[in-house]
């Protein structure tokens, strides 16, 4: 993974939600890269902070929820070039030009609830015309010009060229006659085809990246392993970056290269996902791993809980998050100091008191 | 959807019948009839021949006839446009409504584009910018609206008007217009007069809608389909108008269907007691007191009506705008 396939940098994230009862800690200082073309997986049970994570990377972190320190750098590059400028996502308007351009055109997003991902009151077409009207350009081809420079010149698609891209699209997911099911409205379609529908709109921009929040999660065990086989051809085909967040270990282990674990709004482990399986470091990858039912079943596993309660986000436990859970719990040790994010060998890093001299 | 329309007007014509039987039941209810008042006054006027016409005023109404045979016999005539005769005027009673039918559909009318009109834009804005002082300003406005009564806020603007700016208030036309034909001339002096009931009806469904329509947007913009067209990379404007105002509107139709129109109807009738406006409502209320049968069942039939056409078109609205309903 050379410097230069570097595509999102996120570094020492901090994102609050300042509610009536206290300030939550959402995500608290999360590092890590998204390379071109790879797919990043992020896992953790729910509530830790994935989806806040994954809005940061847009810019649309919810009310009242802030980025109180770090940023989320993107490294943007024209299609065709090799040139790359730097944007600081966290810096930008939230509502201003440049990330608006990010958003849909260059990063897009899938989510946990296809029933409710659409609008009701417009159809299939409607919701991909949208956005290919706003991302997506056509070269201006001038009949007998043979230079290559003239390509540079764009131009907007017209509705017709918009709805042919939207039933091709629409196809490449997998949807049966997409010629009548641009036309249909989101309750017509079962959970599964507006999944591939949301699928259509997000790669209908040619994104360099995609975020999958949970895009399974909703979904039948057959139909989800469907929804994959189409992330990871459109992925091939695109070279387009992944952000795979589940809680579902049996799917990351055949999506992800590389594979990110949170705890309570922090990242406890980061390794491959070879690693991650084979040699996990903290105690909690290990009680995640314990948790996944073994004989066979590969697909449709969810993360069983884990002993223990998931803390009150207003009353975190002093030290280590994770030492009142710990069966490797070191009194004296884990509830008196918060451990420090180290590298342990190569690109396998993690943050506990287990490896550290104190 | 044509069948969709067709079955709503068999139950609309049945439920025409149904409230015009009802309301005859209910009128002829009470001890008494309008006969027994009028000897009673021909009496006190010292009329001394009161007891031998009473026989004649019982054929010339058809009170003679058993109650069936007095309303079948109305119905019939209603239909044919002859609505019958009022006992306390003595003339048909298609006259005495008049015009008073046009003025109340213009009255609800322009309660009704008031209302939407102001209601909209202020819960939008209540429910966008959720917390600011604009907010709670329009809150305070729409709660004082929600509990001040209708006839309340006309008298205090006939008290307004006649004290502060020397006018007057009444009516919804100037003495030379009153009884003159349509003319330009008169449709803008019933414009010029035509706003204050509007408002004076408008205020007090405004508040309820304000809060209605601020809680319809706070809770559409929660919906995950919001956060999806903004991660398409949509201004937040577009995403604001075109997905959730456009979502958190629908359940208002259905509410002006079920709700506003029977409102303003009933509302206006009020305040256009109290500011001597030329509608059903006063001549209504008045029947009812003069237990003044065709009368009060006529105007019961057209506020039906109202009401029934009032409901089809919310509901014909409201499948337009939505596929949910219209393609089911
Ligand atoms: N709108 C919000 N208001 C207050 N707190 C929130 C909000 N959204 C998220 N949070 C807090 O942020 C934490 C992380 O949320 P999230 O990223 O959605 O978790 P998940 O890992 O399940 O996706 C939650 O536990 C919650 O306490
Ligand atoms: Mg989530």
């Amino acid at each position: 993974m050379t410097a230069n396939e570097l595509l999102v940098q996120i570094q020492n994230l901090r994102v609050e939600f300042d509610v009536r009862a206290g300030i939550v800690k959402a995500v608290d200082g999360v590092t890590f890269d998204i390379y071109r073309g790879q797919t990043l997986g992020v896992i953790g049970e729910s509530g830790c902070g994935k989806s806040i994570t994954a809005r940061a990377i847009l810019q649309m972190v919810p009310k009242p929820g802030k980025i109180t320190a770090g940023q989320v750098l993107y490294h943007r590059r024209a299609k065709g070039s090799t040139q790359t400028d730097v944007i600081n996502i966290s810096k930008l308007d939230p509502d201003g030009q440049l990330i608006r351009e990010i958003r849909g055109g260059e990063i897009g997003m899938i989510f946990q609830e296809p029933m409710s991902s659409l609008t009701p009151v417009y159809n299939a077409g409607s919701h991909i015309n949208e956005a290919v009207s706003l991302h997506r350009l056509m070269p201006l081809r001038k009949v007998g010009d043979q230079m290559a420079e003239t390509i540079r010149a764009h131009r907007k698609v017209t509705k017709e060229e918009s709805r042919q891209i939207a039933i091709e699209m629409l196809r490449r997911v997998g949807i049966p006659k997409p010629e009548q099911r641009v036309d249909s409205y989101p309750h017509q379609l079962s959970g599964g085809q507006r999944q591939r529908v949301m699928i259509a709109i997000a790669l209908s921009c040619q994104p360099v990246m995609l975020i999958a929040d949970e895009p399974t999660t909703a979904l039948d065990v057959s139909i989800e392993a469907q929804i994959l086989d189409i992330m990871r051809e459109m992925q091939r085909n695109e070279n387009m970056a992944i952000m795979f967040i589940t809680h579902n270990l049996g799917v990351i282990a055949e999506m992800a290269k590389e594979i990110v674990v949170m705890y309570m709004g922090k990242q406890v482990e980061r390794a491959s996902t070879v690693d991650i399986f084979y040699d996990p470091k903290h105690p909690y990858t290990r009680a995640l791993l314990q948790s996944i039912p073994k004989v066979g079943r590969k697909t449709g596993t969810r993360l069983a809980s884990i002993e223990g309660m998931v803390p009150d986000p207003f009353n975190l436990p002093t030290g280590c998050v994770f030492h009142p859970r710990c069966p490797s719990f070191m009194p004296g040790k884990c509830d008196k100091i918060a451990p420090t994010w180290k590298q342990l060998v190569g690109d396998h890093w993690v943050s506990c008191l287990l490896y550290e001299e104190v | 959807m044509l069948n969709y329309i067709l079955r709503r007007l068999v139950y609309a014509a049945i439920m025409i019948v149904l409230v015009s039987f009802v309301s005859f039941v209910i009128i002829k209810l009470p001890p008494g009839d309008f006969l027994t008042q009028k000897v009673e006054q021909l009496r006190a006027r010292g009329d001394r021949s009161a007891e031998a016409r009473i026989e004649d005023y019982r054929i010339r109404y058809g009170l003679d006839r058993p109650f069936i045979e007095q309303y079948v016999g109305w119905v019939t005539k209603f239909v044919q446009g002859d609505f019958g005769e009022s006992f306390e005027y003595e003339r048909p009673v298609k006259d005495l409504l008049g015009e008073r039918l046009t003025m109340t559909v213009i009255l609800a009318l322009a309660t009704l584009i008031f209302t939407w009109a102001i209601a909209i834009p202020l819960g939008v804005y209540s429910a966008v910018k959720q917390y600011s002082i604009g907010d709670q300003i329009i809150s305070v406005f729409s709660f004082i609206g929600l509990g001040m009564p209708g006839f309340l806020l006309a008298l205090l603007i006939l008290y307004f008007a006649i004290t502060v700016l020397n006018q007057e208030a009444t009516g919804l036309f100037s003495q030379q217009y009153v009884d003159a034909p349509w003319s330009i001339g008169r449709v803008l002096d019933l414009l010029n007069h035509l706003w204050i009931p509007a408002i004076v009806s408008a205020v007090t469904g405004t508040g309820g809608l304000i809060r209605i329509m601020r809680g319809n947007l706070l809770e559409t913009l929660g919906q995950p389909f919001i956060e999806a067209a903004r991660a398409r990379g949509l201004a937040n404007r577009t995403v604001i108008w075109k997905h959730a105002v456009r979502m958190a509107i629908n359940p208002l139709i259905v509410i002006l269907g079920s709700e506003a129109i029977p409102s303003i109807i009933t509302g206006n009738a009020l305040v256009s007691i109290v500011l001597n406006l030329p509608t059903i409502g006063p001549l209504f209320v008045e029947s009812l007191r003069k237990l003044d049968m065709y009368m009060a069942g006529t105007c019961i039939v057209f506020f039906t009506l109202l009401l029934l056409i009032g409901n089809l078109l919310a509901d014909l609205v409201l499948a337009w705008v939505d596929p949910r309903i219209r393609l089911e």
